[in-house]
């Protein structure tokens, strides 16, 4: 399949949606991209000294999983402040934890790749590093305890020798795991045409499970996931565009395309300019209290006091 | 029914864990060719993986992370060069970075003399690594003893067996005397060997105090072992690991800091473990470990 902005998006998707549910997705998708924003801001000031891994320009995929499927347990890849995020987690907890801090997600003890979060109903596992090491993973907790589970990793995390593997175990016990591999085409910098003649969405179609390969466009993946979670175990290939670098706050250039706008636009033609326009301005406006000067350039021994 | 033997105690006790509580039992090859040494029994809850090493070992660290417990069961250690990944790198570190658990009992077993990649004891290498109870049980009581433990506890066990104990039935008890030449710590196989070994010296006028390490890590040691230590003046520990960077050599600095008694180490030669004689870089057995006491002791 070519690798499109478009690909597997059906003309006029967005207009199948209500209202309601296309707004809920903007919200989401704002919630990643203002709060990474305040992450770029504090560490291109020297306010974060740890290595990040940004969501944005992929955030459209995570906030169409928020709204289906976030009772689901998550095994989430190394770039996963957008599942965090959108599935409820507390901000406020992400942005300590990217800072190192004691009121971190994990104690600040794991940082931007090792996300979990543990509470009210959510149970995000990250990964530790190891890229794709969070899929068998994910494939034994659905064993273990045969519950919903998503399971995330990228293109490059795909070529992993446990990938396989974990697809067809899955099948042969046919586990209720949902596979997605956000594919943004490229392993650091190397393209995946380098690297490899195959693609994911035939090698999950040879162990059984049902399979797409789509563009990030919300609608569709809101679709399609709302579609496969009735035939799990099964397999969704989104065609993603990084924002940033594999890690850090670095631009390679101009974005293939800016799914970010284009849903903006997309919701503006469906005449919910306004509506969008208020909820980004109240989502901009709560994230930067959430990454005030006064918060970040407190004294140390004083943040850890407040904690 | 008389006293059971470590293979049937493995396997009655995998038999409660499944049946009793709600555990599971991961493994390649588990339900054929003689159930791992008459050590898995036939029952629910045991899950055959496919060849996947290293998807294997991760499937059973995230069933372990949902509570169920499971035994993954490595029927040669040498397996667990692949399948380390997510044990060190998850299950291991779960607790520390996220206060969240993984309690995954490895049943990683050892064997002798079926050449270089079926016969290697690892437990040394896992040491290494920050957040694994690892001990080496060769008795059934040792093998209940273990299992009790594990079950009250959130991390992750490596359970160091070896095929060589399966049909041992008895109990190991500490000899720690006044007049000993030398204290010997032994830890899994060479522990079968220390009674025989021990006798030999004796009839040649070395008298041993003969200590039995079930647990590896964290290894504590207690007083009257110290005392038995520094009253007999000489140390050795001994281990079916490789002896460089292995557990032997890591446990006798661990004691002599402990007594201010020089700990020497015995363990593997720094060679391919082969397939035939004598180039089978066997763990110590009655002949080596006798050798060894009386190149320490200067005896001829």
């Amino acid at each position: 399949m070519q690798r499109s902005c478009d690909l597997n998006v059906e003309k006029g998707i967005a207009e199948s949606f209500s209202p309601e549910t296309s707004l809920a997705l903007w919200q989401k998708m704002c919630e990643v991209r203002y709060f990474e924003q305040g992450a770029v801001d504090a560490i291109k000031a020297g306010e974060i000294n740890y290595q990040v891994y940004l969501s944005s320009g992929q955030e459209a995929a995570a906030a169409s999983f928020s709204l289906c499927i976030n009772k689901y347990q998550v095994f989430a890849q190394h770039r996963a402040h957008d599942i965090f995020l959108t599935f409820g987690a507390p901000p406020e907890m992400l942005r300590d934890e990217l800072r190192g801090l004691p009121s971190g997600c994990s104690r600040g003890r794991a940082g931007s790749n090792c996300l979990q979060y543990h509470e009210n109903g959510m149970h995000m596992y990250g990964h530790h590093g190891l890229i794709a090491e969070n899929v068998p993973l994910g494939v034994g907790a659905a064993l273990g305890n045969n519950k919903q589970t998503l399971c995330i990793f990228g293109d490059g995390s795909a070529e992993e020798d446990y990938v396989s593997p974990s697809l067809g175990f899955a099948a042969t016990h046919k586990l209720p795991v949902l596979f997605v591999c956000m594919d943004n085409n490229y392993s650091i910098l190397t393209k995946t045409e380098v690297r490899r003649s195959w693609n994911m969405n035939e090698v999950a179609k040879s162990y059984g499970l049902p399979a797409v390969d789509i563009a990030d466009d919300p609608w569709t993946v809101l679709k399609h996931t709302r579609e496969l979670s009735t035939q799990l175990p099964a397999f969704i290939n989104i065609r993603v565009c990084r924002g940033y670098w594999h890690a850090g706050v670095g631009i390679d250039g101009t974005l293939e395309w800016d799914r970010f706008n284009m849903v903006k636009h997309e919701l503006n033609e469906l005449g919910l300019a306004d509506k969008a326009a208020k909820i980004e301005t109240s989502v901009c406006k709560k994230m930067e209290q959430i990454w005030a000067k006064e918060i970040l350039l407190k004294p140390l021994e004083k943040q850890l006091e407040d904690i | 029914m008389g006293k059971r033997n470590l293979a049937e105690t493995i396997r009655e006790t995998t038999r409660r864990h499944l049946e009793e509580e709600n555990g599971l039992l991961l493994g390649q090859s588990v339900s054929a060719v003689g159930w791992v040494n008459g050590t898995v029994p036939d029952t629910r809850g045991i899950v055959e993986l496919p060849m996947t090493d290293v998807a294997g070992a991760g499937f059973a660290v995230g069933a372990a992370m949902v509570g169920r417990r499971p035994f993954f069961v490595i029927r040669f250690q040498d397996f667990l060069v692949l399948n380390g990944s997510p044990l060190i790198n998850y299950a291991a570190k779960v607790k520390e970075l996220h206060g969240q658990s993984a309690p995954v009992f490895i049943r990683a077993i050892a064997a002798e003399g079926i050449g270089p990649v079926h016969s290697t004891v690892l437990h040394g290498m896992f040491m290494h690594f920050p957040g694994f109870k690892i001990c080496a049980p060769m008795s059934p009581g040792e093998y209940e003893k273990i299992y009790t433990s594990f079950m009250k506890d959130d991390d992750p066990y490596y359970v160091s067996e070896h095929r060589f104990a399966y049909q041992n039935k008895e109990e190991f008890e500490d000899i720690i005397r006044d007049d000993a030449d030398i204290t010997i710590f032994l830890a899994s196989s060479p522990r079968l060997f220390a009674a025989e070994a021990s006798k030999t010296l004796e009839k040649e006028g070395t008298k041993c105090n003969i200590i039995h390490l079930l647990w590896l890590k964290p290894f504590t040691c207690s007083e009257a072992v110290i005392r038995g230590l520094k009253k007999s003046g000489k140390g050795l520990v001994i281990d079916a690991g490789h002896e460089i960077c292995g557990a032997s050599r890591s446990i006798a600095y661990e004691l002599g800091m402990a007594s201010g008694v020089m700990v020497h180490a015995l363990g593997l030669k720094d060679h391919t473990k082969c397939l035939c004689p004598p180039l089978q870089n066997k763990a110590p057995e009655v002949d080596e470990i006798v050798a060894k006491v009386r190149n320490i002791l200067k005896l001829k």
